[in-house]
């Protein structure tokens, strides 16, 4: 391991923690709006039936989320939780062009693509 | 409402609590627990398990790649087997009934408190694999005070199974971190600490991958979710300060108990259709 690795480390050591604190604190945001407004609200969870299209997308979340709805609010944060991973593999594919090991920067890529593509098999 | 949040959150805390004390992750009993305890649908209940582990995983990797046990390398390069794995896993997952995965996850929790119990000792080997040469593998992490330096066997091997990690994982919605560790720890000759390390570093990143499926698919409910997750932040982060001068072998005995009886829930569950 030489210098590069060990700043590189504590880079995607940063990355990861600032999108779990931002995460948790949108959750928690949106959260305490959501219980005040549905305190009395008798929780029924043991049917499925599929989220509204809206919640189940990026651009319908982003939009429900600037309008300040609680529920997509949280659900802003559960998706900064899940984009930190995928910010944290793009660092390293940064990280190691930077260095020039291309071996390492196309590994990284080859994650980021797969992890790309895990959205669009969603359909 | 209320209640069943406060109830969700104080599982969600003990869960992370206990998880990051043993380091067997909590994420594993979240779904029996949300699902037997909470008669929250399965669906639902593994997408918030799912996103749980990212954050279990980013919030401890963090630490981890500070001290320079996990290794970066080796991390990426399985990535590749298990996020293949994780996308595999998580479309048949949304073609097979409920009741077939909760016998599934039955089973892996009966694997994973039964591997729990078990004593882990370091092999050091000599001699590499070339392909842990071609792709420098091959590491050091700080022991006493020196750096202990290490070689990887089997790299095939390994690969193959962190594709089998992965399946699980986007099958059940868990971490698979204990698969992951015996990839690394018994196939690949990675040292235990290394080995833990890098699994949870890599637990995050196959989670992410099988999200965007759930996610698509309305298995992501931010009502359900909220209060998983920010137990098992606080939870993880509590066990995390109280780790030195914890009973752990007394814990992981415990730990091991509790998920062996969810197992055996989960599995009557499944084969009298309730879940």
């Amino acid at each position: 391991m030489n210098v590069g690795d060990e700043r590189l480390d504590r880079v995607v050591s940063g990355v990861l923690r600032s999108g779990v604190l931002l995460s948790a604190a949108l959750v928690l945001a949106g959260g305490l709006g959501f219980l005040v407004s549905h305190r009395h609200d008798i929780p029924n969870y043991r049917t499925f039936h599929a989220e509204p299209a809206p919640l189940s997308s990026i651009h319908g979340v982003a939009r429900g989320a600037f309008g300040l709805h609680p529920l997509y609010i949280i659900q802003l944060g559960l998706l900064i939780l899940i984009a930190t991973p995928v910010v944290r593999v793009f660092t390293c594919a940064a990280g190691f062009a930077f260095e020039r090991d291309w071996t390492y920067a196309i590994v990284s890529l080859i994650v980021l693509a797969l992890l790309i593509a895990g959205v669009g098999f969603g359909l | 409402m209320l209640l069943f949040s406060a109830l969700v959150f104080a599982a969600a805390t003990a869960a992370g609590f206990i998880g990051s004390l043993t380091g067997l992750g909590g994420g594993v009993v979240i779904t029996p627990v949300l699902a037997l305890l909470f008669h929250v649908d399965l669906r639902y209940a593994m997408g918030a398990s799912l996103v749980s582990v990212i954050a279990t995983s980013s919030g401890a990797a963090s630490a981890y790649v500070r001290e320079g046990f996990s290794n970066v390398r080796i991390g990426l390069f399985l990535e590749i087997a298990t996020t293949t794995g994780a996308i595999v896993g998580a479309v048949i997952a949304t073609h097979t009934p409920t009741g077939a995965l909760s016998i599934i996850m039955g089973v892996v929790l009966l694997f994973s408190a039964y591997s729990s119990t078990r004593s882990h000792e370091d092999h050091v080997e000599t001699t590499a694999d070339p392909l842990a040469l071609r792709f420098r593998l091959n590491g050091e992490f700080p022991a006493d005070g020196r750096t202990q330096r290490y070689t990887v066997q089997r790299v095939k091997a390994g690969f193959s199974m962190m594709f089998g990690a992965g399946v699980t994982s986007g099958l059940l919605g868990i971490g698979s971190g204990a698969l992951k560790v015996i990839a690394m720890d018994r196939l690949m000759r990675i040292p235990f600490k290394v080995s833990t390390a890098t699994s949870n570093f890599m637990i995050g990143v196959t989670a992410a991958a099988s999200a965007g499926v759930y996610l698509r698919r309305g298995w992501i409910v931010p009502d359900v979710t909220m209060p998983v997750i920010l137990g098992v932040l606080a939870g993880s982060l509590l066990g995390a300060r109280w780790l030195s001068g914890a009973p752990v072998r007394i814990l992981r005995l415990l730990f091991a108990v509790v998920v062996g009886a969810l197992a055996i829930e989960m599995i009557y569950g499944g084969v009298t259709g309730k879940l």
